[in-house]
């Protein structure tokens, strides 16, 4: 499919580092990280002791504090309660609420990735049940554990009834929402969307990643010799998508693929990941050298980095790369939609982020891996995001200045 | 190309329309096996009787990976494997669009068990088939496909959007996709918290609108009523079931496929919009 440029009218994310992408943007500048040493009774599971877990966490810090408005009570759960933080921030309600109001409540559609949803709220349910086995009368399975439940509650407290639904492809779901959000115009289903990508901390993947041992004991290191896992994190991210606006960026496409190699790890030579690559330079009618920066999935696993280093090489050779993770960890469903929102700010701000945490680079990933941030202006940045069953997604952003040479 | 697909039938505001050909219809159900065996109960010619099926053993999956899918993956891809046979398509070429509320509810229900009981020792594997996209994932390496696959959700709207989205990737991509919808129902407690009738999945290849040999054509309309009615079923059992289980709320297209003339169904969406479809078989 070749894309018609779509533009991202507004964006935020919040992640440990802060609420907001000014608080992104400052803590990308001045290299602050917001990982912090896993404990027992955290506030995502503060009644119980919970696991022993030598790892770091990118915690959003005063979730427990946040009250959901009354109409909207039974959404409450972590999830919810960082979605709806996550959506207050930068504007980002008002504009996406004008953009209804311009368009029309069908016209916009609403579309978020999640991985797992509020299962922090049936967790806590299973914790609570009766002698007999039942479940709290206060559990709300639609509203909380389903993946329907953020998207359902944005788009009611939006007021957008445009197609409305939840991708959960694991750690690529809110990259495909660009994608799928993109087709939507292209068919001329919809004239704008919101687009966006919520996942809280919970115990299933925190014990889920450690019995894969897959959990850093350290903050995660991405491309680095001694890199010994992830860190999980938590966020929302949320951009408004429009047919036909002016805006600082533009969605210029998108790439989906499929390893079909294994469930849990990826091709070892990053072959779904080019293919990705490939199809979102492809869609945008872009050639290679036309991308200034790649912001990788670099999750710092020790399969992951060397394959999508081999894959970014293969296709860009020495385009400056980088993993952000070691800042805010690894939000599953909500990487793709967070790192799209750190490659736009790389674009607007004219700064390329390094690797947080990296000191010595792997000689087995080949691609070229920022250290240390580099001030340069850039026309088009790609954002990486792959996921649990071969799931991969790259979708590319350029500036205005892109937008014509696309189109020619 | 959009201008060209809208119809002179539909000329209210914001009448869109999207239309594609069926190419390949693939029904797993209770008593009923396969499309064959489901046309007459779906269109009400014969009385739907329910009656439980043989473990689904899905020859897209090798019998190693066969013992490690979930359920929810071996009912999905016994019906995906059906749709592909019918429309004769080597399924390395197609894309896919999996569609469940549930996604993999005997799983999660494991997992909250475990934890609740303080036992933090997940399986690699159970953790791995836990993730929503876990059908769509062993579907990509059983079928050794590296096109785009993508899994998603909209609670008793599920089957309406998975519907949309894998019309709009045949307009998009201009070719054929494979579109899977698939739920089980949760076990005891969660079973209370969402009840859910059966183990349905209903797949269905989509074609852009020209493709051959197809089944019937298809024109996608998005209601402009909010929470308006859907079509129901005539078969009083079977109606039971599409109220009680997400993906079966798409057995109407279903019905539709199954009758010799055209017609016309009514799927919610997620946020309670109409999805008009209408349907002329071929």
């Amino acid at each position: 499919m070749t894309f018609k440029p779509v533009a991202v009218s507004a964006q935020t994310a919040t992640t440990a580092v802060g609420r907001g992408q000014g608080a992104l943007l400052d803590a990308l500048q001045t290299r602050r990280g917001g990982l912090k040493r896993y404990r027992a009774r955290r506030d995502f599971a503060s009644d119980i002791d919970g696991p022993t877990l030598d790892t770091w966490i990118g915690e959003v810090e005063g979730l427990q504090s946040v009250t959901l408005p009354r109409q909207w009570s039974r959404y409450d759960c972590r999830n919810n309660r960082l979605a709806w933080v996550g959506l207050h921030q930068d504007d980002f309600f008002a504009k996406a609420r004008a953009a209804v109001a311009r368009y029309g409540a069908a016209r916009v559609a609403v579309i978020i990735g999640t991985s797992t949803s509020g299962i922090a709220q049936a967790e806590g349910a299973y914790r609570a049940r009766d002698p007999e086995g039942r479940l709290p009368e206060s559990f709300s399975y639609s509203t909380t554990l389903n993946n329907f439940s953020a998207p359902g509650l944005v788009s009611h407290a939006i007021g957008a009834t445009g197609p409305t639904f939840a991708i959960s492809t694991a750690c690529s779901s809110s990259a495909k929402v660009f994608a799928a959000a993109a087709r939507l115009m292209q068919a001329d289903w919809i004239d704008a969307a919101i687009v966006g990508g919520v996942d809280s901390l919970c115990l299933t993947t925190l014990c889920g990643f450690s019995a894969l041992e897959l959990l850093s004991p350290h903050p995660c290191r991405p491309f680095d010799r001694a890199r010994s896992g992830i860190s999980i994190g938590e966020g929302a991210g949320f951009a408004l998508l429009e047919a036909r606006a002016q805006a600082p960026a533009y969605l210029l496409g998108a790439g989906e693929s499929s390893d079909a190699h294994h469930m849990s790890t990826p091709h070892p030579e990053g072959l779904g990941a080019r293919l990705a690559m490939c199809g979102a330079l492809e869609s945008a009618s872009l050639a290679p050298d036309a991308v200034g920066y790649i912001n990788l999935h670099g999750t710092a696993t020790r399969s992951n980095d060397p394959a999508e280093g081999r894959a970014v090489a293969g296709v860009f050779g020495s385009t400056p790369s980088s993993s952000t993770k070691g800042w805010f960890g690894h939000l599953l469903g909500a990487a793709g939609i967070v790192e799209s929102i750190v490659a736009l700010l790389a674009l607007e701000h004219r700064m390329l982020p390094g690797t947080l945490n990296t000191t010595d680079l792997d000689s087995d990933c080949p691609n070229n891996v920022l250290l240390d941030n580099e001030t340069r202006d850039i026309d088009v940045a790609l954002s990486n995001s792959f996921g649990f069953g071969g799931s991969n997604c790259s979708v590319v952003f350029g500036r205005e200045n892109t937008r014509p040479r696309t189109l020619s | 190309m959009q201008r060209g697909l809208r119809s002179r039938e539909y000329k209210a505001k914001n009448a869109l329309v999207i239309a594609c050909a069926v190419m390949g219809i693939g029904v797993h159900g209770p008593g009923l096996a396969d499309w064959t065996a489901a046309r007459e109960a779906l269109s009400g010619a014969a009385a739907y009787v329910r009656a439980d099926n043989a473990a689904p053993a899905s020859g897209l999956l090798p019998a190693a990976k066969r013992r490690r899918a979930t359920p929810s993956t071996r009912i999905a891809l016994t019906a995906a494997q059906q749709a592909l046979a019918h429309a004769g398509l080597d399924a390395t070429n197609v894309p896919a669009v999996f569609g469940s509320s549930s996604g993999n509810p005997d799983i999660i229900h494991d997992i909250c068990a475990m934890l609740a009981a303080g036992d933090y020792q997940i399986s690699p594997t159970k953790f791995h088939n836990s993730v929503h996209n876990a059908a769509s994932g062993y579907y990509s390496i059983a079928v050794a496909s590296h096109r785009a696959v993508t899994s998603l959700c909209a609670l008793d709207g599920t089957a309406a959007a998975t519907l949309l989205e894998a019309a709009v990737q045949t307009i998009s991509a201009q070719t054929p996709v494979l579109m899977v919808c698939y739920d089980l129902p949760y076990p005891f407690p969660l079973s209370e918290a969402r009840p859910t009738i059966d183990a349905w999945a209903l797949a269905l290849v989509l074609a852009p609108p020209l493709f051959e040999p197809a089944a019937a054509h298809l024109t996608l309309t998005d209601g402009a009523e909010e929470q308006a009615l859907d079509t129901g079923l005539i078969d009083t059992a079977l109606e039971l079931v599409r109220l009680g289980n997400p993906t079966a709320r798409m057995l109407p297209l279903f019905g539709a496929l199954a009758l010799p003339g055209p017609s016309e169904v009514v799927l919610r969406q997620g946020n309670g919009r109409a999805l008009q479809v209408t349907v002329a078989p071929c």
